[in-house]
This record gives structure tokens, sequence and C-alpha cells, in this order.
């Protein structure tokens, strides 16, 4: 099936209206053998026939709302109020484009204003962009953009307990560009504040930290943040913006840049994309800053309205000079989490937070009184929102095959990221989780560390 | 006409509220945060009810032109229908509620859907691989052109130029400056294509690429593309595809078959997945077969052998791959909605929409070139670019013409862009408008020459009837007021 309005007769028809006589006419510009490939491509579909096709491709999948998830690492399961989903379906934010055209776009405009506004109370800076593709991607822009401010200055130190992606996204961003990037090591699954003192220096242009951390840990970022400071660095703060109903937002700490992944605001996981990256700042960055920028403003009669602004900074203007090379930005997520902070509102950010730190406490203390699993978080004291790191007596890529064929996820075996690390299982619990399904997996869990402990011993 | 509507934080009211969480009684509140890494100040977030917060963005919605509301001939844009069906599909929660790091015997269906959307773009666009992880069309750019400093590198050469014609979009010199190359403009020749003369002058052996539109950004296939192919490679150099403007030639011509090396592609456009008002989209990079080793990882791979319990797995151990570009795998819900739609066309519907494109570019085109200027007078492809220098002499601007569309229900056509027309008004009609659709658009177009040729004054104010008038753009970059809680 397609979606074109006119048959072969219409369009002949048009063809004859426009003065020429077959679309052969229309096409003569090109080659005639490079005309009408073959393309292997399957048989068309009617509608009918295609939700089914879609319908078994997706019963392939294991989705999380059916089985029991307790994966994060950078892609978290939240309650999504009904009222996300249902505004940002309207197909007059769905089918827009960019606003380019201010008097035929208010709506997402206003829209994208208000979202630089919650991202810049949330995170307590000045300036908000109107967001990037992802969370990685806006540390490889934040990387861009402050070793683009001195160019004496061509180091940029970035913490080992940064998810690991966001890592070899900036080596990738950075690849064709002449800087160094050096990895602040990890001690007891926090970024080790000696090794920074030691390693920043009159060169280094930005440091990055994450809180709460790739391992859960929330760190210790107004200490990370007077060392930068004093070494006149920018300290550029990744964060999970579900934490900053509770956590202490990056500009209480200091920090100059802060950045992540929106996803948590009302965007489903969806296997890793679509995304929101968000970059907010203080105002002293603001004619630095990658990606679009709205602005409030009076129309010809002296009203309100919104319109892009500073677009001198970008692609379409400056061409090979612009600061970025982002055209687009994510508008329908920013709308998504536009939506989610407005239903949730401060208390409800609040409440949310206090559920994740609530249920992840509660299911970290059970599991730690499992036989032969430990809690590192609690062992070493370390703060965490809603995930943390257990080391189990068993390889927890065997332990997470195991619980899958139940119905659970466990959570990240390290071993992804971190070979040596085998037995270190991530786990993240939020306010999706009942008491009942937190029992039951500390259950399983049991039961399957003694299944393979027993195997292994027989082995 | 005014509707305007309040920013939501002027509608708080403390205490209301719309979400609220479950109270769990039966676990203790024992969570140990020491108080400094608490937040002192709550965040300045609104206080609104559920009716409330849905009216408010309901409103903001109507403010909007929308392929759902309106005819949308934006140039370059590609503004076509965007099947529900697509949306559907990606919501199923096979796919909308999959984790990126479930175990792979526990997303297979994903992995397959993958898989074959990267054959699927094979085999439309003649190249060898894709990868699917760039999140829009200037993220596959910028891969694509670090693929081919890596191919350079594994060579040993250290080239140092990319080419890009003065009709390019912007971000192809961008893409290329980020990644460390010197940009070389190439002028276009008075028929719009690229100028043989002058792209010889330019090429020598440290042309690492040349980036191509094709159909160009006025609107016409590059007519010399096959020699265009020869005269790069015979320098060493690669072609670059800028696959902005594929819509034309789907099922129609290959840019493998003419000769790039490597293409990006909007699935956003051409592949209709919604805009959103700005993204989310995604760009695939396609390559050929010399260029497959540089692609980021992770890589998908389906398994031959029988003797696996299941067939499609992740491959992250290519030692020449140029990294990763994004988190997890890309835009997934996109690719869902590309992939729909591919399976509904087959070859029989690709070649449809070409001809649907092509077919009412050139029927608009015929229909307004009496009262416009049209600076090629040559059959178009999928758009074609008009000048509105007769109107500009007779006291009205390109902009005007585009805004007083707006009163006619219309979305503008992209305007002033690519600048080596004057007064340039470029239109993008795509195949899912009907004869009439175009007919009414045509005749509005026209009202509005007349228009001007009355008293081009009336053009001055417009858009009459909208939400609101024109922007006072100096103010907003001057006095900039970006976030509602620090108005300076």
């Amino acid at each position: 099936m397609d979606y074109i309005p006119s048959s072969d007769n219409d369009l002949q028809d048009m063809i004859r209206a426009s003065g020429y006589q077959s679309f052969d006419d229309l096409i003569a510009t090109i080659p005639e053998k490079l005309r009408f490939p073959e393309m292997n491509l399957p048989a068309p579909l009617t509608e009918l026939e295609l939700m089914r096709e879609m319908k078994q491709i997706a019963a392939q999948n294991w989705p999380i709302d059916e089985y029991l998830s307790f994966l994060g690492a950078g892609a978290y399961d939240h309650f999504i109020p009904t009222v996300v989903d249902y505004l940002s379906g309207r197909g007059e934010f769905y089918t827009a484009y960019t606003p380019y055209q201010a008097e035929a776009s208010q709506g997402t405009l206003q829209v994208i204003y208000e979202y630089q506004s919650l991202m810049c109370a949330l995170t307590g800076l000045d300036v908000s962009n109107a967001s990037l593709y992802d969370g990685a991607s806006a540390l490889g822009e934040a990387a861009f953009m402050t070793l683009n401010i001195d160019p004496a200055k061509n180091k940029l130190l970035i913490s080992g307990c940064i998810h690991p992606e966001y890592i070899q996204v900036i080596r990738t961003y950075l690849g064709p560009i002449d800087a160094e990037v050096v990895i602040i090591p990890e001690k007891n699954g926090r970024t080790d504040l000696d090794s920074l003192e030691k390693l920043i220096d009159e060169k280094t242009a930005a440091v990055f930290v994450q809180s709460p951390n790739f391992f859960g840990t929330i760190e210790e970022m107004e200490q990370f943040s007077k060392v930068i400071k004093s070494k006149g660095a920018f300290f550029v703060a990744v964060v999970n913006p579900i934490s900053l109903g509770v956590l202490k937002a990056p500009g209480e700490y200091g920090a100059d840049i802060c950045v992540g992944e929106g996803q948590p605001l009302g965007i489903p996981v969806s296997f890793g994309g679509p995304y929101l990256g968000f970059f907010t700042c203080s105002k002293q960055f603001v004619h630095k800053i990658p990606g679009r920028l709205v602005g409030r403003t009076i129309d010809t009669c002296g009203d309100l309205g919104y319109c892009l602004t500073l677009q001198a900074r970008e692609q379409h203007i400056r061409r090979e000079k612009a600061t970025s090379n982002i055209c687009t930005n994510q508008s329908l997520m920013a709308l998504r989490a536009t939506i989610y902070l407005c239903m949730l509102g401060k208390k409800g950010m609040r409440e949310v937070g206090e559920l994740n730190l609530k249920l992840s406490h509660y299911a970290a203390t059970q599991i730690a009184a499992i036989d032969g699993a430990q809690i590192m978080h609690l062992n070493d004291q370390a703060p965490f929102f809603n995930e943390f790191v257990v080391k189990l007596p068993v390889e927890a890529v065997a332990l997470c095959e195991e619980l899958a064929e139940t119905g659970t996820f466990a959570g990240l075996p390290l071993s992804r990221f971190f070979p040596h690390l085998k037995n270190e299982l991530l786990v993240c619990v939020t306010e999706t989780k009942t008491k009942n399904e937190i029992d039951h997996f500390v259950w399983e869990l049991g039961e399957a560390i003694q299944k393979l402990s027993s195997k292994g011993a027989a082995v | 006409m005014k509707r305007l509507e309040a920013p939501i934080f002027e509608k708080s009211v403390s205490g209301h509220r719309a979400t609220t969480f479950p109270v769990i009684n039966d676990i203790p509140d024992d969570y140990p945060i020491p108080a400094h890494l608490l937040r002192s100040q709550e965040p300045v977030l609104p206080e609104v009810s559920e009716v409330d917060c849905v009216r408010h963005f309901t409103r903001l919605s109507q403010l909007n032109f929308s392929i759902d509301t309106n005819f949308y001939p934006l140039g370059s844009c590609t503004m076509k229908y965007n099947p529900k069906i697509n949306d559907r599909a990606a919501a199923l929660s096979g796919f909308a509620q999959i984790h990126p790091y479930q175990p792979e015997k526990s997303c297979q269906g994903a992995m397959q859907l993958l898989y074959e959307l990267e054959q699927m773009l094979c085999g439309i666009t003649g190249m060898d691989e894709v990868t699917l992880q760039p999140a829009a069309g200037a993220h596959g750019e910028y891969t694509g052109i670090m693929v081919i400093r890596e191919y350079f590198k594994s060579k040993g050469e250290k080239r140092t130029k990319v080419l890009v014609p003065d009709s390019s979009h912007g971000t192809n010199p961008s893409s290329a400056r980020l990644a460390g190359y010197e940009v070389v403009t190439i002028k276009s020749g008075a028929d719009g294509c690229v100028d043989l003369d002058s792209l010889k002058m330019a090429l020598d052996d440290q042309v690492a690429a040349l980036m191509l539109t094709n159909p160009n950004t006025v609107g016409l296939f590059e007519k010399n593309i096959v020699q265009i192919a020869q005269m790069v490679h015979d320098q060493g150099g690669l072609l670059y595809y800028d696959g902005a403007n594929l819509n034309a030639l789907l099922g129609l011509a290959r840019p493998g078959d003419m000769g790039f090396d490597v293409i990006h592609l909007n699935l956003h456009k051409s592949f209709s997945t919604p805009h959103g008002g700005g993204g989310p989209g995604a760009g695939p990079v396609g390559v050929k077969k010399s260029l497959a080793d540089f692609l980021p990882v992770p890589r998908i791979r389906k398994a031959d052998n029988q003797d696996r319990s299941y067939g499609y797995s992740w491959d992250s151990q290519l030692p020449d791959s140029i990294g990763k570009i994004r988190s997890f795998y890309g835009n997934f819900g996109v690719l869902v909605r590309a992939y729909t739609y591919i399976r509904a066309h087959g070859a029989e519907g690709m070649r449809r929409i070409s001809k649907g494109a092509i077919v009412n570019a050139n029927y608009l085109k015929e229909k307004l070139k009496g009262q416009y200027t049209l600076p090629y007078d040559v059959p178009c492809m999928h758009e074609f670019v008009l000048s509105g220098d007769q109107q500009k002499a007779k006291g009205s601007s390109a902009r005007d013409i585009a805004k007083r569309l707006l009163d006619f229900g219309f979305h503008s056509p992209t305007i002033y862009w690519p600048q080596i027309v004057k007064e340039c008004i470029m239109i993008e009609p795509t195949e899912t408008e009907s004869r009439k659709t175009l007919d009414e658009f045509a005749e509005a177009m026209l009202q509005i020459a007349r228009e001007i040729d009355e008293d081009p004054k009336k053009l001055a104010g417009a858009p009459y009837t909208l939400p609101v008038q024109r922007m006072d753009e100096v103010k907003a970059a001057r006095e900039l007021d970006i976030n509602f809680n620090k108005t300076e």
C-alpha cells in the first residue's frame, strides 16, 4: 500500500497538464543505465497484513512491562503519566517541522521555552538549549564547547565513573581534534578526588563528573567543584534529572555546565532511543552553547510571542564557522519531558525521588541478607539514589540468564564494560516496583545463587 | 486574531497537582543520604491540575501548523504525510518497552528488525553496508566524514580538504570542519549543477571527499554525476552523498550505482518518520565495502550456522571502527517507523513515491512560472526553486510572500535558500498531496502575486490571521529572555 492520493491515470493527466508527454520527459537527465534498479525489497503489505507482521516481530521481544526488570544503567523504567503519551501524540506537535516560521509554530516554540525554563529550574543553572540527541552526544557537545573557549587549554579530565558508553562517544567525537582526554580513576565506586588533584593543571579545559555515577553512587560534587574552580577549569556535571527533586542541584554545588540523559523524564526505554540530551549552563556561555535556543519577544503589535534566537551560532548561518553542526533538536522528546515535569510539579518530583530512594534501599538491604551476596554501596557506605552494585558469589552473566528464563531481568552484569568485574551486577530499583516484586526478586536471586553455586561446586 | 496562551508557570497555584505516587507503609523510610547531598531549595516547577495541564498543551498544539492540519511545501524538508500505523507499531509493548541491555536472546525481534532495515536500505540505495546509529542527518554526516577520515588514515594518507558546492546544506561544511577538514566551496554553474571546470580546478590529491546532494538543492538531478564520480575517484578521493533529497530517487536511481562511496539518509524525510517539531530523526550511514570496517560499533550480525539457539548478535570487536557515536543503538523508535513504512510500500511503492513527488513538483512549477521567475526552466525532480525577484522589484520580498501564504492556510516554502538564487522560494510538494491541494496552493500563490501588483504594502504586515504577527527578532537576541524564571 502507499499514501499517494493520485492514481497512475491522475499522474499521467498532470504530466500532460504540465506540458510534457510522459514521465520519461521529466527524468531525462538521469542516465538510462541508472534507472529503475532492482532493490530486493519484500512485497508490499496492506495495513491489516502489516500490523500482523509488526506484532509478530514485536512478540519475539520480552518487554519489561510484562517481565520484571531491574535494568537501568542509563535507560530507566519510570512511570509515565497517560497525559504524556496523549498530548505528545497530537499531530499538531508530532507532524510539525522545526519552528523556522515563528508565526505558524508558536506551539512548538512556547513548549521549548517552557522546557528550557524547567530544565534551568531543575538543574539550578541560567541557560538551557532546546535539547540534543541523547546524553552521550550532550557530553560530546560539552567537550567541544569547553575546548573551544580557550585554545591554550586542550585537556579534558573525564571521571572513570561516567557511563562507559558516554566516554566512548566523547572519544569518537574528539577523534579529529587535537585534544587530550584523561580518565580520572575510580576508587570504591567513586571518582578518586586525590587523582583529580594530581591530574588537573592549567591546560585542563574542563572536568566531567557524573552523579549519581554509572555505579549508582552519589558523588561529593561540592568537593570536586572546589578543586576544579581553584585551577580555573570548567566543571561539567553529568546528572540523572529525575534525581533532582531530592538531590542537590548542579547550580547549588557550583557546576558551570550540566548535561545528561533526559530519558527518565517521561520517555519510554524503547531499546535505547529516541531519547533526550539536555544541556544547561551558566549565562557566561550563552553565545557558545550548541543547538537551538528559543527566546520570548514581542510581535509587531507588541504582544508576547516566541522565536528561535541567537541563530548566528548555528550551521545554517555560519556554515563551516558554526559552534556545532547540530541542526535539529529532539523537540518531541523535550515536549514529553516538559509535560512530565508539569504533571509532577515540584511535589511530584520530590515524591518520585523519595520513592526511588526508599525502594532501592529496601531492595539493597534485603539482597545484602542473601548468603554470599554483598552490596558494595552498603560496605563502602557510599550513598546511592536508585542503583547499586551487588557482588555475587557467582558470575553475573550466568545469573542473569538464569533469571531471564523465569521472567526477571536482574540487572546489568558489569563485565559488559569491565571484564574483570565478573561477579558484579548493577541493579536499579525505581518507583515502578512494589514491595512484593522486590521480595520475589530477592527470593529468586537467592534461589539462583544457590543453584549456580552448587552447579559450580559439582564441576 | 490573537490566540495567546500564558506560560505554564503563570497557571501555577500552590498546592495544585496532577500525578501522585503510591504511599508505601510496609517499608521503612530508611535511606541515609547525608544532608549536604540533598537539595536545599525546591525547584521552581509549576503546580497545576491534570485538566489545566491538558488544556495548556492542547491549546499550544493548536497554535502550530503541521502536516496533519496543513499543506507544508517546505523545500528540502520532505514534509510528506506520516502514516499512523508507523506510530502504532513503534508503540507496541514489544518495541517501546524493551531495554537496550536486555540479554540478546530476549530482544531478537528488535535485532531482526534492525538487521532487515539495514538490508532494505542497502537495496534502496545501492550501498553495501549500513549503520543505523546516527540520530539525525547532521549526526550521520559527521559519522560519514569520520569514516572517510579513518579510511585515509588506514591507507597512510593525510588528505586535508573537503569540497562542497555553494548550494549545499549548511551542515555539510560544518560537519567537515568539525572533523578537521579545510572546506573548499565550489561554485555552481549557470544551470544550477556542479560546474565541472570549477570542480576540476579544486580537485587534487589533498581532497578527501566531495559532498553532494543529488538531486541538488535547486531540485535538479546532477546530470554529470557519473563523470563527477570518475573525476573524484581519479584523484583518489571519495564521493559523499547527502541524502536529504533521496525522496526524488526512491526506486528510480541509487546513489551506490552513481558512484557514491558514503551516504547518509534522513529517515524523517524520505521515509516519513514524523519530524516532531524538530526531532527525533534518524540519519543512517551507508558505505561501500571498502569502508565497512570503519563504521561505528556495535554492528549487528546474523548467525549463518544453525547450531546457535538464536540468530542475531551485537559485534563490538571492530578494531578499525571510528568508535561509538551514540549511546545504545540509535533512535530505535524512529527506525521501527521507517521499517514499517518500507514494508508497506515494497519496490513498486517506492517507485510510486518518487514518481508522485516528481510529477507533483513539475505540475506546480508549470502553474507558477508565469507569475514568478523560474531560474532553471527545465524539468525538475521532487522540488523546484522560484525567485521572487519580480515581486521584490515591486516592493514585496520572498519573506512577505511566505508570511502571506500562512493566511491562506499553507505553510511557507523554504525561503532565501539556497543562497545562489535571489529571493529564493523553494517548493517541495511531496507525493502525498492531491492535485486539488496543489491547485489551491497555486491559486493562493497567484493571488498573492496579484495582491503585490495592486498594493505591495499589503503584504508587509502579513500574516494577519495567525496567533501572532511577525516577531521582533532583534529584541529577542538583544534582550535575551530564554528562561521564564531568570528574565533580565
